[in-house]
């Protein structure tokens, strides 16, 4: 394992575009299994600082010690192979500014999923990540004047690391839990933001996921940060297609807001059933600020995500409004966690789990209040709708609040699309995968009014998908 | 036949147990057919099994629509071929707008790639709702969710319009309709009748059939038809009741 030089490697491979498709052809790969010389190639690939390799290496020994987390999750997280994962892939391409400069292979796929129409229609931004590194990445140019940054991880922290360093790490701390250990060893890729004091992105910065090798991890590392009053919209996206194999997606997601900033970030996953989703994502939302996430996760074997907001500042508010979906034999296991550390702080968490023949969801929901504060809010709201008795759900909700004046709402609901109500559709004439296609999303329309537009698009699309493919 | 609904010699069991024992009905295109009968006599299984609902056992017989047998169809094909069922009891779907589902209902029907044209829908379906004296703000409800048993029978009728089918069942429609509704109701359906189009309707009351004036009546018992007359036969039975069309029934199976 050796470093070539970037830049002729880069020149090399753009001309022999023709034998993209082959996985073979990764200019870079750190070979399967994870050492600390895995760790040190994919340092040496991205030319990383001394503290970034630093921080890597002491990332790989936390990981090595930490326990999988299965006293409280999946055992099926006992079937991922550390020794068998590739954890490092690229094609060694510098990420095009122009879409005509991806390579072929990569823009096809990318072109499938609607990427560059969608750029055109609504984006001020976006990037596009295939297996390790982003192929694709584009920013408005008068965004860029304003003093919006928008790279990837390694761009970012070489680059600017007054900007990012203070932050980087500090959200989710590597020891946070095995797989954002995992991350910090191996990261790479990912959206690096910062968005200036007072500036307000009318439209959302996007980012595509793209696991495209079998036995692949993908770790890509975000950081996003809004200074004082700003706001942004975030929107990321996420495929692979169907692998024998298991793969395994382990993200690590900060977000910084500052006073009186606002951070929204939206997720549609729809990764194929033999994906491992471990993601830990957190925002901090400093005096009057406010980070919302709206999660939206389908398709996976094993998903793993509460996403969480330390309400860090008075009067900050937090929010996660999710949709899962299960089918059979995916095992959706998503919540929230609302720290709250000052005053006048509120959240909200809205949950709605669906569960088809076999697929399992499980809610996991963690509110903190503790003794000192005052006048803190919390508002949780569970549902999950079952679609044929073999579907389970299990909600484990812990709230933990002590203090005066605090107050908590918790509402939970089960509820079945029984047989009858299927019938009744299908009188009118639609087929049984319209049918269960229109309960769900009668079950979540309430909430999708609070998504935008072209999100809930997408995600109606893809539950119509979903419920066509579990129609026996 | 054509332009026909015919059951004929028709067996159908649930969990073992026979509910209708040779049911043979006939019902040309421009004609409406009353079924009445005490309850638990099999009027709505035959709705349902006619429908294609999977938990009824079909022995034996046949259902033809237009001389093509839709037995062991799926409910949509079933719906698709132009067999609507206005039923007793209309199931709530949460959170689907009746505007989306009837929406739904009528691209389902459209070839592949086609797209409704939503202006022309809404002018049709406010249309059908003014006629029906279903306030407009009903369009953003969700599907019979909290709606009241009258308001649940109306939507019934106003998807029934909306589909346009050949053969339509009407199980129950007049049962908690007021009286108001109930003439409402019945003008909407005899503005649907026409030499295309035949009607089977099932109730408990002659009321009804004062304003959807039937071609026949059929007196259904025991899971089969006993008696058919013209309308005075429903009148007869306001008077009489159910007993002498049971005694009539016993002394035929004795008598055999
Ligand atoms: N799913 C079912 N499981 C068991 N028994 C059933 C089922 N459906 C119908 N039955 C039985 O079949 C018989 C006929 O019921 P059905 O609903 O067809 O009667 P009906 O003539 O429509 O009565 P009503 O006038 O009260 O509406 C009843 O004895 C009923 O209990
Ligand atoms: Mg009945």
């Amino acid at each position: 394992m050796s470093n070539s030089n970037l830049q002729d490697e880069a020149i090399r491979v753009d001309t022999e575009k023709g034998n993209f498709s082959y996985p073979e052809d990764y200019q870079f790969d750190a070979g399967i299994g994870l050492t600390e010389e895995t760790i040190k190639y994919i340092s040496d690939v991205k030319d990383d600082d001394d503290w970034v390799r630093d921080f890597r290496l002491k990332a790989l020994e936390i990981f090595k010690k930490k326990a999988m987390p299965t006293n409280w999750a999946d055992e099926d997280l006992e079937n991922i192979h550390f020794d068998e994962i590739r954890y490092y892939l690229s094609k060694g391409q510098v990420p095009a500014r122009s879409w005509d400069d991806v390579p072929d292979d990569v823009k096809e796929t990318f072109e499938r999923l609607g990427i560059p129409e969608q750029e055109r229609k609504f984006l001020a931004g976006v990037e596009a990540q295939f297996d390790s590194e982003a192929s694709y990445s584009r920013m408005k140019d008068d965004l860029e004047k304003e003093g919006v940054i928008f790279v990837g991880s390694s761009e970012g922290l070489a680059k600017y690391p007054e900007i990012f360093r203070p932050y980087f790490g500090k959200v989710i701390p590597t020891s946070d839990n095995k797989f954002s250990a995992l991350n910090s060893a191996t990261f790479s890729g990912g959206s690096f933001i910062y968005v200036p004091k007072g500036v307000k992105l009318k439209q959302p910065l996007q980012a595509y996921f793209r696991i495209n090798a079998e036995n692949f991890g993908q770790f890509e590392r975000t950081l996003i940060i809004a200074d004082e009053g700003s706001e942004i919209t975030y929107m990321e996206g996420c495929t692979a297609p169907k692998f024998e194999t298991a793969t395994l997606h382990s993200a690590v997601v900060e977000l910084v807001a500052l006073k009186n900033a606002k951070i929204q970030y939206i997720t549609v996953q729809n990764w194929s059933s033999n994906v491992f989703n471990l993601v830990t994502k957190r925002g901090m939302a400093d005096e009057g600020a406010e980070v919302k996430w709206i999660d939206c996760n389908i398709g996976s074997r094993l998903t793993m995500k509460y996403p969480g907001v330390v309400l860090k500042g008075q009067g900050a508010r937090g929010e996660v409004l999710s949709i899962a979906l299960a089918n059979d034999g995916q095992h959706q296991d998503t919540g929230a966690k609302m720290m709250h550390l000052a005053d006048n702080t509120t959240s909200n968490i809205i949950s709605k789990s669906i569960s088809i023949g076999e697929g399992r969801s499980t809610y996991r929901g963690q509110v903190h209040m503790p003794k000192h504060l005052k006048n803190c809010k919390n508002n949780t709201e569970c549902d999950a709708l079952l679609i044929n008795t073999n579907s389970r759900t299990d909600t484990y909700p812990a709230i933990t609040t002590r203090g005066q004046n605090n107050t908590v709402q918790h509402e939970a609901s089960v509820s079945k699309v029984s047989a009858e109500q299927i019938f009744y559709m299908m009188q009118r004439g639609l087929s049984q995968g319209e049918a269960m296609s229109l309960a769900v999303n009668g079950f979540v329309n309430e909430l999708m009014k609070a998504f935008p537009m072209e999100y809930s698009v997408e995600l109606k699309r893809l539950i119509d998908m979903e419920m066509e493919g579990s129609v026996g | 036949m054509n332009n026909t609904l015919e059951i004929k010699n028709l067996n159908v069991s649930i969990d073992g147990q026979a509910i209708l024992k040779d049911f043979s009905l006939s019902i040309p295109k421009g004609e409406v057919h009353a079924l009445m009968g005490p309850n638990g006599t099999g009027k709505s299984t035959l709705a349902k099994v006619m429908a294609g609902h999977e938990d009824y056992t079909v022995e034996s017989g046949d259902i033809l629509l237009d001389g093509d047998s839709i037995l062991g169809q799926e409910p949509d094909v079933i719906s698709h071929a132009g067999l609507f069922l206005a039923f007793q009891y209309p199931m709530e779907i949460p959170g689907v707008s009746i505007a989306n589902f009837i929406r739904a209902a009528r691209q389902s029907r459209l070839p592949e790639g086609e797209q409704i044209k939503a202006v022309e829908y809404y002018k049709d379906l406010y249309a059908k709702m003014d006629a029906l004296k279903i306030d407009r703000s009903f369009t953003a409800r969700s599907l019979n969710e909290g709606f009241s048993g009258g308001e649940k029978k109306r939507c019934e009728v106003l998807q029934m319009s909306m589909l346009d089918p050949k053969y339509c069942v009407m199980d129950e429609t007049d049962s908690g309709l007021d009286i108001d509704a109930l003439r409402v109701v019945a003008d909407g359906v005899n503005l649907m009748r026409n030499q295309a189009r035949a009607f089977l309707v099932i109730t408990h009351y002659q009321r009804l059939l004062d304003y959807i004036v039937p071609d026949v009546v059929h007196v259904m018992y025991d899971g089969r038809i006993v008696h058919s007359g013209d309308k005075d036969l429903a009148k007869e039975l306001e008077v009489k009741g159910y007993d002498w069309v049971k005694e009539e029934f016993t002394d035929a199976i004795v008598g055999a």
